[in-house]
C-alpha cells in the first residue's frame, strides 16, 4: 500500500494495526470498542452512545448497503473513528443515498480498512478496551504511541454535554413502517424524554406506543420536568460513565415516585444510581445484536441489542430489598433489568427499540404505557 | 425446563439413499441427533436403508435397522421396538414423510409414540401448501399470488389468477422434484401435466412468478419456552427462479440494511411460533422485490434441511444437535454452546467472515439432459468455503468445486454465447460473469442480463481487475488477500504454481488460521475449526501431539460421496484410539467429516496442493492420508511427496503402479495373474490399430477416472472414432485405455486391508449385473450367491499376492471378472472404496478404522483382525438413480457411473435381501400382475428361466413380438405387443394404463437406434413408478426375489441381532 492511503490504528498500549484509510481524512482518538452485529453500520455511526469512542465492526464487509435518511438515529456522528476489515464503496440496496465513504467524509470521521480485525477484537478482549488513534497518512508511530497512551480514560468522562440536545423539542415520527391509521386510535400519553443521546428509534417506539413525546436536554431539573406535567419519565440512552453526569442521577431521584419512569441503557444505569446503586466499569463491554438477556420473571430469553461500557452493580441494587433485578446477561451474569416493587419505575440495560438488532423486547414500550394507565386507574 | 424423565427410547428415520436434493447432510444431522440423545441416556432406535452413512454404524444407535424406508417396515419395527417417541424432523423429506405417512395411518397413536419436535398439525401446515398460504395470511405476511390444480380441467382457470410465468410445483414432493416454470401457454400446460404425475397425491400449485427477485433464507430455532433465535442469514446469488440448492449462496446476507433485516427476521419468528413448530430447527425462504423491498414468504421447512446444515457449518452452531435436544424437554438457556464452553446457545451466532457454497454439477454424465437450472434441483454436491471477504471466501469456494478450476478462467465462447449463459442459469454462470467483466460489459448490462444483485456483481468486477492488476504491479500480497490461488496467479502470469509458491515463501506471504467461533471473537474457543485468510495473526496454535492430516473426498459428485466420508470419518475415529491428535481437511459441508466434532481439528478448506501445503506447513503433522477421500487427495499424493509431506500407508509409487497401465501390465505378468487384453494409446491412431489387434467390442475410457466418467464400450471401428473424437481428448500426457471387453462376465469386487506383511480380506461381492457396468451401478451381493469356492479361492489368493507385492498398507479394493471359471483382474486400486461402509456393515468389522490404524502403524494381529469374516447372513447393494430429476434421459446403464447413492438389504438368503434392497431403492416388487418382456436378440435364451420362475408365481407376461415368439418356442404363454416404433397400442400405452406391474426390457447398447426406440419404454416404467430390469442379470434375481418374498413374510432384521457374538 502506498503511504497516501496508508492509515492505522495506534492503540494506548502501543499495539499497532495498519491498514487503507478511508472516510474524511482526520484524525480520530477515543475508546476502541468492538461491535459484534453483522447489520446497522449506519445506526451505529449515528447513535450517540458511541461518543468518544472508535468502533470496530467484527463482520468484515462494511458499506454494502450504503446509507439514507431513514436510518439515521441522531442528527450526527459523535463516534471519533469506524475501523472495518473490508470496506465496500459499491452499496447496494434500493434505499441507499449515499455510500459509506461519502457519508463518512461529510461527517468528518475518519476510517481505516484492511487492518486484521478479528486480531484487534482478541487483542481487546484480553486486554480490555483501551483508548485509540486512527491516524491517516504517515505516521510517526513513537508519537502516536505516546499520545494514545496519554488519551483520557472512559471513566469519570462527561461525554452527555456533548451529545444531548440544547433545547426541548416534541418528536411526533412514527416507527419504520408503521401503519400511520392504526397509531391514531387509543388515548395518547404525554412523555418527557430526557436527552442523554437519544436514538431516534426510542422516540419512534414511543410515538407507536401511544405517547406525545417533548425531549429536554440532559441538564434539566426535576421541577422543570414536572412543570410540563407529563404522564410519565423516560431517560434515555448515552454515553460513556453515568457517574460523570451527576445531575442526571439528582434530577431523577427527585422525580422517581412523582411520576412513571422507564430507562434504557444509560437511563437505566442513572435510575440505579439514583436509587443508590453503583457502576463499575466493564472489560470490553456488550456492543452487539445478539445478547441474550434472561427475562428471571418468564424464565424466557430474549435476543437484545446492547451497547454499553459500564454496567450497574447487583450487590448495590439489592441491598434495598424493594429493587428487584429483572434480567440478567446469560453470557456474564451482568445486571440487565431492574423494577421497584413499590414505584412505578423500570429499565433495562439492553435497547428494546433495537435499530440495529432484533425487535425481542420492543414490548417494553406498551408496559410503559401499561405502568402509566395502571397508575391513572388506581388515581 | 430439564430433559423429559416420561421418555426413554425414541426412534429416528434417516433420509436413505443419497439422491438429488437428500445428500449427506441428514447423515450429519441423524448422527448429532443420534450422539445427542444417546448422551442423555435415551435408547435409540434407527432406521435408514443407507449403509453408507455414519447414523447407521452400530455403535451409534442401539438398535440399528438397515431396511426400507416404507410405512409398512416402519410399523413392523415400531410394533417391535415400542419407542416411547418419534423423532420426525431429522431424516430429511423422506423421514418427515414417513413420518406423517405414520402418524395418518393411526400407528403412532395405537402404538403410543408421541411426536415429538414437531407435531402432525405443524408439520401439515408447513407441508401442506393452501394450508401454509393461509396460516401466512393470518399473520399478515404475503405469498405469492397461487392456486391449486388437481386436474387439467382446472389448467386455464389456473392460469388466469395467477398468469405468465408460472411456477409448477407438485405436492409433497423432495427437492422440489417436477418443479417447473411455465414461460409460455404450451409450456405451462406440458409442464402441469408432469407435475400431476410426480406428486405422490396429483396435486400442483401453479404459483405467480417472482423470478428475477432476490431470495434469502434464514434458520431458525425455538425451543418449548418459545425462545426463538436466528441461526444464519443465507443470501442467494442466484435470484429467484433457480433452486436454492442449485443456487451460490452466500451468508450472513449482505445487501440488507437493519431495518430490512430485523423486518426479516420478525416474519421468520411469526412463521415458526405460527405452524407451532415446538423445538427445533427450521428452514424460511423468502423473495424480495429488490425494488421497493417488498417481502413474500416461499416456503418454510419445519426440520433441519441441507441449509441447515450449510448453517451449522457456517456459523459453528450444531442445528442438529440442538435440535435433538430441544426435542426431550431442554430449553436453550440450558444447553451450552460447544465452542465458547462458557455462553449458552440461546444465543444468535454471528460471524466475522464471509461463507460461501458453490453447487456441483453432474451434467456430463447425462447427455441430452436439460442443463438449465430452475426449480427443481439439479445440483450432486456442494463445496462451502471460508474467507475473510467476500471475494477470498468466493475464490475459495470456486477452486474447492474441483472441476479443475482455480479462479475465474477465460472462456472461450463468442460475445452472443456469452450473452445467453448471462441470461440462462446454468453450471457456470459465474465465470460467464467474470468473463463479461474481462471483456469490458458493465455492471447494468450484466444486472439486466442475469438479474444477479449488482453488489455481487461489483465484487466480481473488482476480482477481475485484480487480475489486470496483478499482471501490472506484481503485488503477490494483496493478490492473496483477495483469494487468488496460487495456480491462478501462475496461469495469468505466465509462470509455475511453484514458482509463485517459491515467491510466497521467499517474501513471507503466508496464510494465517482464524477460528469459527460462533461469536465473532467476543468469547475465546475451545474448538478448533478453522480456516484460512491472509492477515496478521494467526490462530491455529497447533499442539506438539503426534498427529494425522485426513484428507476428505471434497464436494459430492456421482462417483464420489458419502462412502468417502464415511471412510475418512472412521479414519478420526480409529487413529484417536491409536492416541492421535486428527486434523480433518475438507470443503464439503454436508459432511459428518466437517462436523467439529469428528476430529481434534476440522481445517474447512479447499483440498488443492497450495491449501493442503499451508496446513501441513503450520501442522507438521507425522503423516497424511490421502487413500480415504477418493480421487480427490488421491490426485494430490503424488505433489505432497514430492513436497516432502510424509504420506501414511502405501506409497505413492503403488499408488501409481498400479493406475498406471503399463506398470500395471507389469505387475500381473510378474504375479502370473491374468487380465483382459489391453493396451494404452496416446493417439486415435494407435487406438485403432490397438482394438484391432485385441478384437472389438473393447472397453475405452481415459486413464486416472474414477466413477467411470467418459468409459464406453465400443463395438467397431466407427464408433471408436466417435469416442476418441467427441468424448476424450487423447494425447500422449492424456492416453485412453483399451481394454478386451468381456462379453456376459461375472465381476466381483474385494475389498481387503493389508499392514504390508499379512492382508485379509474384508468382503468379496458378486455383481448381479454383468461386467460392463459400472460396478458403483451395480447391484453386488456379500457373500457372492452364484460363484463356486475354487473360484473364490482363487480370487482370494490374487488379492493376497497383488496386496503384498504392491506393499499396500491400508485398504485396498480389487475388482475381477470371471468368465467361465476364468479369473481376470480388471483393476487394483490400493485406497478406501465406495464399497467399504457396505462390507463394513456386511462383516461387522470397522474396516476403514482398521485401515488407519494400520497406515499409522499397528500391525492386522495387534489388532485382533486374524481372518476373513464370512457371515452367515445376506447382504446386498443396490444403487439409486437420479434418472427421475433428468427429463427425457435414458435409464439404461453403463460402463459410465449414473448412480447417487445405495441401498442395502439383509437377510438370510439372496432372494429375501435382494427384494429388500429392491425396495429400498424404491423398486417395488410386485407379489402378482403383469410383466412386460421386451428382450434383445443376445438374452433371449437367457430370459426363458426368468419367464418360467414368473409364471409359476402366477404372473401373466406381456412382450414384444420377437420375445412373445421366443417365449412361443419354450412353451411359455404370453401376450404380444407392439414396440413403440410400431404404433399404438404399444408397450408404453401399456405402461401409461398401468397394466404393467413389472418391466424387464434388455437393449443392444452398441446399437444407437435399438437404444432410442426402446428409451421411451424405460423412461414410462420409470415415471409411473413400475419397477423395471435392463439386464438379464437383474430380472434373474428380481424373478428369484419375488419367489422369495411370496414363500415368506420378510421381517426387518436390526444390525445388532446379526453381528451378536
Amino acid at each position: 500500500m502506498t503511504t497516501e492511503n496508508a492509515a492505522a490504528l495506534v492503540l494506548s498500549d502501543g499495539t499497532v494495526f495498519h491498514g487503507e484509510a478511508f472516510g474524511a481524512t482526520a484524525e480520530g482518538v477515543g475508546e476502541v470498542v468492538f461491535h459484534t452485529g453483522m447489520t446497522g453500520y449506519q445506526e451505529i455511526l449515528t447513535d450517540p452512545s458511541y461518543a468518544g469512542q472508535i468502533v470496530c465492526m467484527t463482520y468484515p464487509e462494511i458499506g454494502n448497503v450504503g446509507t439514507n435518511e431513514e436510518d439515521e438515529e441522531s442528527r450526527g456522528v459523535f463516534l471519533k473513528g469506524f475501523v472495518v476489515r473490508d470496506h465496500v464503496d459499491f452499496p447496494s440496496n434500493w434505499r441507499s443515498q449515499e455510500s459509506l465513504q461519502s457519508y463518512l467524509v461529510r461527517h468528518e470521521i475518519p476510517g481505516v480498512s484492511g487492518i486484521d480485525t478479528r486480531a484487534l477484537v482478541r487483542h481487546l478482549r484480553t486486554r480490555g478496551a483501551m483508548n485509540g488513534y486512527l491516524v491517516h497518512g504517515a505516521v510517526d508511530l513513537a508519537q502516536a504511541r505516546t499520545y494514545a497512551a496519554e488519551l483520557p480514560s472512559m471513566e469519570g468522562r462527561n461525554l452527555v454535554d456533548e451529545v444531548t440536545c440544547d433545547q426541548a423539542y416534541t418528536w411526533s415520527e412514527p416507527p419504520y413502517g408503521a401503519d400511520a391509521a392504526n397509531l391514531a386510535a387509543g388515548k395518547r400519553y404525554r412523555v418527557v424524554a430526557y436527552d442523554f443521546g437519544i436514538k431516534r428509534n426510542i422516540l419512534r417506539e414511543l410515538v407507536g406506543a401511544g405517547f406525545d413525546v417533548t425531549v429536554v436536554p440532559a441538564s434539566t431539573t426535576a421541577a422543570e420536568v414536572l412543570a410540563i406535567d407529563p404522564d410519565g419519565i423516560f431517560l434515555s440512552n448515552g454515553p460513556g460513565d453515568p457517574a460523570a453526569v451527576p445531575y442526571a442521577a439528582a434530577a431523577v431521584r427527585e422525580l422517581i415516585g412523582k411520576r412513571p419512569i422507564f430507562g434504557i441503557c444509560l437511563g437505566h444505569q442513572i435510575l440505579g444510581l439514583a436509587l443508590g446503586g453503583t457502576v463499575h466499569k466493564m472489560r470490553f463491554g456488550h456492543h452487539g445484536a445478539n445478547q441474550p438477556a434472561h427475562d428471571l420473571e418468564t424464565g424466557r430469553v430474549m435476543i437484545a441489542s446492547e451497547n454499553h461500557g459500564f454496567a450497574l452493580d447487583a450487590d448495590s441494587l439489592t441491598r434495598d430489598p424493594e429493587i428487584e433485578i429483572t434480567h440478567l446477561n446469560l453470557n456474564d451474569q451482568t445486571v440487565e433489568g431492574l423494577r421497584h416493587r413499590r414505584l412505578p419505575l423500570f429499565s433495562v440495560q439492553y435497547h428494546p427499540e433495537a435499530s440495529p438488532g432484533p425487535h425481542d423486547t420492543a414490548h417494553l414500550f406498551e408496559r410503559f404505557r401499561e405502568l402509566i394507565e395502571s397508575g391513572h386507574a388506581e388515581a | 425446563m430439564p430433559k423429559r424423565s416420561d421418555l426413554r427410547k425414541i426412534c429416528l428415520i434417516g433420509s436413505g439413499p443419497i439422491v438429488i436434493g437428500q445428500a449427506c447432510e441428514f447423515d450429519y444431522s441423524g448422527t448429532q441427533a443420534c450422539k445427542a440423545l444417546k448422551e442423555e441416556g435415551f435408547e435409540v432406535v434407527l432406521v435408514n436403508s443407507n449403509p453408507a452413512t455414519i447414523m447407521t454404524d452400530p455403535g451409534f444407535a442401539d438398535r440399528t435397522y438397515i431396511e426400507p424406508l416404507t410405512l409398512d417396515v416402519l410399523t413392523t419395527i415400531l410394533e417391535r421396538e415400542r419407542p416411547d417417541a418419534l423423532l420426525p424432523t431429522i431424516g430429511g423429506q423422506t423421514g418427515l414423510n414417513l413420518s406423517i405417512a405414520l402418524a395418518e395411518a393411526g400407528v403412532l397413536d395405537r402404538l403410543g409414540i408421541e411426536l415429538i419436535g414437531a407435531k402432525l398439525e405443524a408439520i401439515l401446515m408447513a407441508e401442506d401448501r393452501a394450508q401454509f398460504r393461509q396460516a401466512m395470511a393470518d399473520i399478515g405476511l404475503r405469498t405469492p399470488r397461487s392456486t391449486y390444480v388437481r386436474s387439467m380441467e382446472q389448467a386455464d382457470e389456473a392460469l388466469v389468477a395467477v398468469g405468465l410465468p408460472a411456477i409448477i410445483r407438485p405436492s409433497f414432493t423432495l427437492g422440489g422434484a417436477g418443479g417447473a416454470i411455465g414461460e409460455t401457454k404450451a409450456d405451462y400446460l406440458e409442464k402441469l401435466e408432469w407435475g400431476l404425475r410426480q406428486s405422490p397425491k396429483s396435486e400442483v400449485l401453479v404459483e405467480e412468478s417472482v423470478l428475477g427477485w432476490k431470495e434469502f433464507e434464514l434458520e431458525v430455532m425455538r425451543d418449548q419456552a418459545d425462545n426463538v433465535v436466528i441461526i444464519c442469514s443465507i443470501e442467494n446469488f442466484d435470484p429467484m427462479g433457480v433452486h436454492t440448492g442449485d443456487s451460490i449462496t452466500v451468508a450472513p446476507a449482505q445487501t440488507l440494511t437493519d431495518k430490512e433485516y430485523q423486518r426479516m427476521r420478525d416474519a421468520a419468528i411469526a412463521i415458526i411460533r405460527k405452524i407451532g413448530v415446538d423445538t427445533g430447527g427450521s428452514n424460511i425462504q423468502f423473495a424480495l422485490n429488490p425494488e421497493n423491498g417488498e417481502i413474500v414468504v416461499i416456503e418454510m421447512n419445519p426440520r433441519v434441511s441441507r441449509s441447515s446444515a450449510l448453517a451449522s457449518k457456517a456459523t459453528g452452531f450444531p442445528i442438529a444437535k440442538i435440535a435433538a435436544k430441544l426435542a426431550i424437554g431442554y430449553t436453550l438457556d440450558e444447553i451450552p454452546n460447544d465452542i465458547t464452553k462458557a455462553t449458552p446457545a440461546s444465543f444468535e451466532p454471528t460471524i466475522d467472515y464471509v461463507v460461501t457454497k458453490i453447487p456441483r454439477f453432474a451434467f456430463e454424465k447425462f447427455p441430452g439432459a436439460d442443463s438449465r437450472l430452475g426449480v427443481q434441483m439439479k445440483s450432486v454436491g456442494e463445496a462451502m468455503s471460508i474467507g475473510r471477504t467476500f471475494k477470498e471466501s468466493l475464490q475459495k469456494g470456486m477452486r474447492s468445486l474441483e472441476i479443475d478450476r482455480y479462479g475465474f478462467e477465460n472462456l472461450d465462447i463468442t460475445d452472443e454465447e456469452l450473452n445467453d449463459r448471462l441470461k440462462v442459469a446454468r453450471p457456470g454462470r459465474l465465470w460467464a460473469v467474470g468473463e463479461a467483466f474481462r471483456r469490458g460489459l458493465s455492471i447494468e448490462v450484466v444486472h439486466a442480463l442475469s438479474k444477479i444483485d449488482p453488489w455481487f456483481l461489483h465484487q466480481i468486477a473488482e476480482i477481475i481487475a485484480g487480475e489486470a492488476r496483478f499482471q501490472q504491479d506484481g503485488d503477490l500480497r494483496r493478490a492473496k488477500r483477495d483469494g487468488f490461488s496460487d495456480r491462478r496467479l501462475a496461469a495469468i502470469s505466465g509462470v509455475t504454481e511453484a514458482e509463485i509458491r517459491a515467491r510466497r515463501q521467499a517474501e513471507g506471504i503466508l496464510p494465517v488460521f482464524k477460528r469459527v467461533d460462533t461469536c465473532g471473537a467476543e468469547f475465546e474457543s475451545h474448538t478448533p475449526y478453522l480456516y484460512s485468510t491472509y492477515e496478521q495473526e494467526c490462530e491455529a496454535d497447533p499442539t506438539d501431539r503426534d498427529k494425522v492430516v485426513i484428507l476428505g473426498g471434497g464436494p459430492n459428485r456421482i462417483g464420489q460421496g458419502i462412502e468417502f466420508d464415511y471412510c475418512c470419518v472412521h479414519a478420526a475415529i480409529g487413529l484417536e484410539k491409536d492416541g492421535y491428535e486428527t486434523l480433518m481437511v475438507n470443503c464439503n459441508p454436508e459432511t459428518v467429516s466437517t462436523d467439529y466434532d469428528t476430529s481434534d481439528r476440522l481445517y474447512f478448506e479447499p483440498l488443492t496442493l497450495e491449501d493442503v501445503l499451508a496446513i501441513v506447513a503450520t501442522e507438521k503433522p507425522k503423516g497424511v492420508i490421502v487413500q480415504f477421500g477418493g480421487q480427490t487427495p488421491l490426485r494430490l499424493a503424488v505433489a505432497l511427496e514430492a513436497a516432502g509431506v510424509p504420506i501414511l500407508g502405501t506409497k505413492p509409487d503403488a499408488i501409481d503402479r498400479a493406475e498406471d497401465r503399463e506398470r500395471f501390465v507389469e505387475l500381473i505378468e510378474k504375479l502370473g495373474l491374468r487380465q483382459p487384453e489391453n493396451g494404452t494409446a496416446r493417439s486415435v491412431e494407435a487406438a485403432k490399430r490397438l482394438a484391432d489387434g485385441i478384437g472389438y467390442p473393447v472397453l475405452v475410457r481415459p486413464s486416472y477416472v474414477l466413477g467411470g466418467r467418459a468409459m464406453q464400450i465400443v463395438h467397431d471401428v466407427n464408433e471408436l472414432d466417435t469416442y476418441m473424437r467427441e468424448a476424450v481428448t487423447v494425447s500422449p500426457e492424456h492416453p485412453v485405455l483399451v481394454d478386451r471387453f468381456l462379453p456376459d462376465a461375472i465381476e466381483v469386487d474385494v475389498d481387503a486391508i493389508c499392514d504390508g506383511e499379512t492382508a485379509i480380506i474384508g468382503g468379496i461381492m458378486e455383481h448381479i449385473e454383468e461386467a460392463g457396468i459400472h460396478s458403483g451401478d451395480s447391484a453386488c451381493s456379500l457373500p457372492p450367491y452364484s460363484l463356486p469356492r475354487y473360484i473364490l479361492d482363487e480370487i482370494r489368493e490374487a488379492t493376497r499376492a497383488l496386496a503384498l507385492e504392491l506393499g499396500v498398507v491400508g485398504l485396498m479394493n480389487i475388482q475381477f471378472a470371471v468368465v467361465e471359471d476364468k479369473v481376470y483382474v480388471l483393476e487394483v486400486n490400493p485406497r478406501a472404496s465406495r464399497t467399504v461402509p457396505f462390507v463394513a456393515k456386511a462383516v461387522g468389522l470397522p474396516l476403514a478404522q482398521l485401515g488407519a490404524r494400520v497406515m499409522a502403524g499397528k500391525k492386522l494381529a495387534e489388532l485382533g483382525v486374524v481372518a476373513e469374516i464370512e457371515p452367515a447372513h445376506v447382504s446386498v447393494k443396490e444403487a439409486v438413480f437420479p434418472f427421475m430429476k433428468f427429463s427425457g434421459v435414458d435409464t439404461l446403464l453403463s460402463p459410465e457411473m449414473k448412480s447417487t447413492g445405495e441401498v442395502m438389504g439383509i437377510d438370510r438368503e439372496f432372494g429375501r435381501a435382494y427384494a429388500k434392497a429392491q425396495r429400498a431403492a424404491g423398486m417395488n416388487l410386485p407379489r402378482e400382475g403383469t410383466v412386460l418382456l421386451s428382450i434383445r436378440d443376445e438374452d433371449k435364451s437367457r430370459i426363458v428361466e426368468v419367464a418360467r420362475t414368473l409364471i409359476a408365481e402366477g404372473f401373466s407376461i406381456v412382450a414384444t413380438h420377437g420375445t412373445a415368439r421366443c417365449l412361443k418356442d419354450s412353451e411359455i404363454p404370453s401376450e404380444a405387443v407392439n414396440k413403440v416404433p410400431e404404433g399404438s397400442p404399444h408397450t408404453v400405452d401399456l405402461i401409461q394404463q398401468r397394466k404393467i406391474d413389472l418391466v424387464i426390457a434388455t437393449t443392444r447398447t452398441g446399437d444407437p437406434v435399438a437404444v432410442r426406440d426402446s428409451a421411451t419404454m424405460r423412461r414410462a416404467a420409470l415415471e409411473h413408478g413400475v419397477p423395471y430390469f435392463t439386464t438379464v442379470a437383474g430380472a434373474r434375481a428380481a424373478a428369484g426375489a419375488i419367489r422369495a418374498i411370496r414363500a415368506d413374510a420378510v421381517e426387518p432384521l436390526a444390525l445388532q441381532d446379526i453381528h451378536r457374538g
